[in-house]
């Protein structure tokens, strides 16, 4: 969801070849089935410099100042929003992993939030217990078989993977921002909802400050157990030994 | 009569402290199961924040007490340093394994006490711990709620010494701790040796910066 705000100036259709050349990689990527997950590691330190440089002058000072001027019932009706439409792809992505449970789930918060929780302003799902399925296309794509590919990183969009960030761009291609005709108020939503996907990554930063020796790799590997964690639904087989 | 029942009432009262002295005393004995460690070292710590001001005001040096006392004794840092270190921790000498064990828990303490003012109104749910008798290594499964945000699942993963059970690995979200070293740690061992990654840790826990 970070990355809408780069693409702010991009036409919608722009990313459909993008998408396919994308998926052309992941395709590749599984054929070669690399062994180290990160072989494109020089370049991803030199874009990760960048970001570190944009983020901790522009980015993160422009955040901080979003928690600190706008108060938490606002900034969580922002969340609340758009997580709801996340939870409809949650739901979307429930169904092609063929997981009937997760699907009712991910369905059921989408109604109640949308209706009794007026159009995702008010997460009564949550309060009623049914936990949010977090469910992507990278996850999907992963279910599927498809291996993560080489690890990348986007400067001002972060960690992923050839595998997860074509998720991703399908994820902002089939909308519902992209399907938003005015311009200036598409433009603003991806805006708003990348601000709000930063906000919360706020005290995180702290701590990887802290504890990582190398912040590079801190990230990197925090960001792939993260994700091999979620497409196997919180119980992973435990690691294949490297070397 | 008024003297024999005072009496009564001491013995009675000693029975009592005594009793309760036994059952202070039977976790110790009994060892208290991994869970319940977890559960209670968790309200111990959480009560300790949620009323102490010196804690809630970010005091370092009352913050540093509290994880000292209560938190601490209940990790096993040497296993977590070895873990961490995968096929190195061998070619290191004991000595170096002490001084990287000593420095790992200063980089771990000092990340617990930079996080752990700022929990405050969260809630710990406890997930039923699957483990079967005779198990020796254990995971207790906890969600933490919090005000704010997403639930977040933290794990501990326990194993059982001849004294009490002790932690040697968190999982925040899925994120081992110790599996996240493993790559930085290899790679500062690489290019400079054991020294080399103890010297690394030593000069972050100095307040030099990380890369």
């Amino acid at each position: 969801m970070e990355a809408e705000s780069e693409h702010r100036m991009t036409e919608r259709g722009a990313w459909i070849p993008a998408a396919a050349a994308l998926a052309g990689m992941l395709l590749a990527g599984c054929a070669a089935a690399p062994s180290r997950v990160d072989p494109l590691e020089p370049m991803n330190r030199a874009l990760y410099e960048v970001h570190d440089v944009v983020d901790t002058n522009v980015v993160k000072p422009f955040v901080q100042g979003y928690v600190n001027v706008i108060p938490l019932p606002i900034r969580r009706t922002v969340s609340n929003v758009f997580n709801n439409i996340d939870d409809l792809f949650s739901a979307i992505n429930d169904a092609l992993q063929g997981k009937p449970d997760k699907f009712a789930d991910d369905m059921a918060r989408v109604v109640l939030n949308t209706s009794f929780g007026i159009g995702g302003i008010f997460d009564i799902a949550t309060e009623a217990g049914i936990a949010r399925g977090d469910e992507d296309f990278g996850q999907t794509f992963g279910v599927w078989g498809f291996g993560q590919g080489p690890y990348l990183f986007v400067p001002l969009f972060g960690p992923t993977t050839v595998r997860d960030g074509t998720g991703v761009i399908l994820r902002i291609a089939v909308g519902p921002v992209g399907y938003v005709p005015d311009v200036p108020v598409r433009n603003a939503l991806y805006g708003v909802a990348a601000i709000d996907q930063r906000s919360q990554l706020l005290g995180t930063g702290q701590l990887v400050d802290t504890a990582a020796i190398d912040r590079y790799l801190f990230i990197r590997n925090a960001y792939l157990q993260r994700r091999r964690y979620l497409v196997y639904d919180g119980a992973p087989p435990p690691e294949p030994e490297e070397e | 009569m008024a003297a024999i029942a005072l009496a009564a009432w001491r013995r009675a009262a000693l029975a009592l402290s005594a009793g309760a002295l036994l059952a202070g005393a039977a976790p110790a004995l009994a060892q208290e199961a991994p869970d319940a460690m977890v559960k209670r070292v968790a309200q111990e710590v959480l009560a300790i924040i949620r009323s102490d001001p010196a804690v809630q005001a970010g005091n370092e040096a009352r913050i540093r007490e509290v994880l000292e006392t209560k938190l601490l004794p209940n990790f096993d840092f040497g296993r977590m340093t070895a873990l961490a270190m995968g096929k190195n921790w061998r070619a290191a000498t004991p000595e170096q394994q002490k001084r990287l064990t000593d420095e790992f828990r200063g980089l771990l303490v000092r990340t617990y006490s930079g996080a752990l003012n700022q929990y405050r109104n969260e809630t710990i749910e406890y997930k039923p711990l699957r483990m079967n008798p005779g198990d020796t290594e254990v995971m207790v499964r906890t969600l933490v709620v919090r005000a704010s945000g997403v639930p977040v699942q933290i794990d501990y993963g326990m194993e059982k010494k001849a004294d009490a059970w002790k932690c040697h690995d968190v999982v925040v979200a899925g994120v081992s701790l110790v599996t996240n070293y493993r790559d930085e740690f290899n790679e500062q061992v690489k290019s400079g040796g054991v020294d080399g990654l103890i010297k690394t840790i030593a000069d972050r826990n100095r307040g030099v910066a990380a890369k």
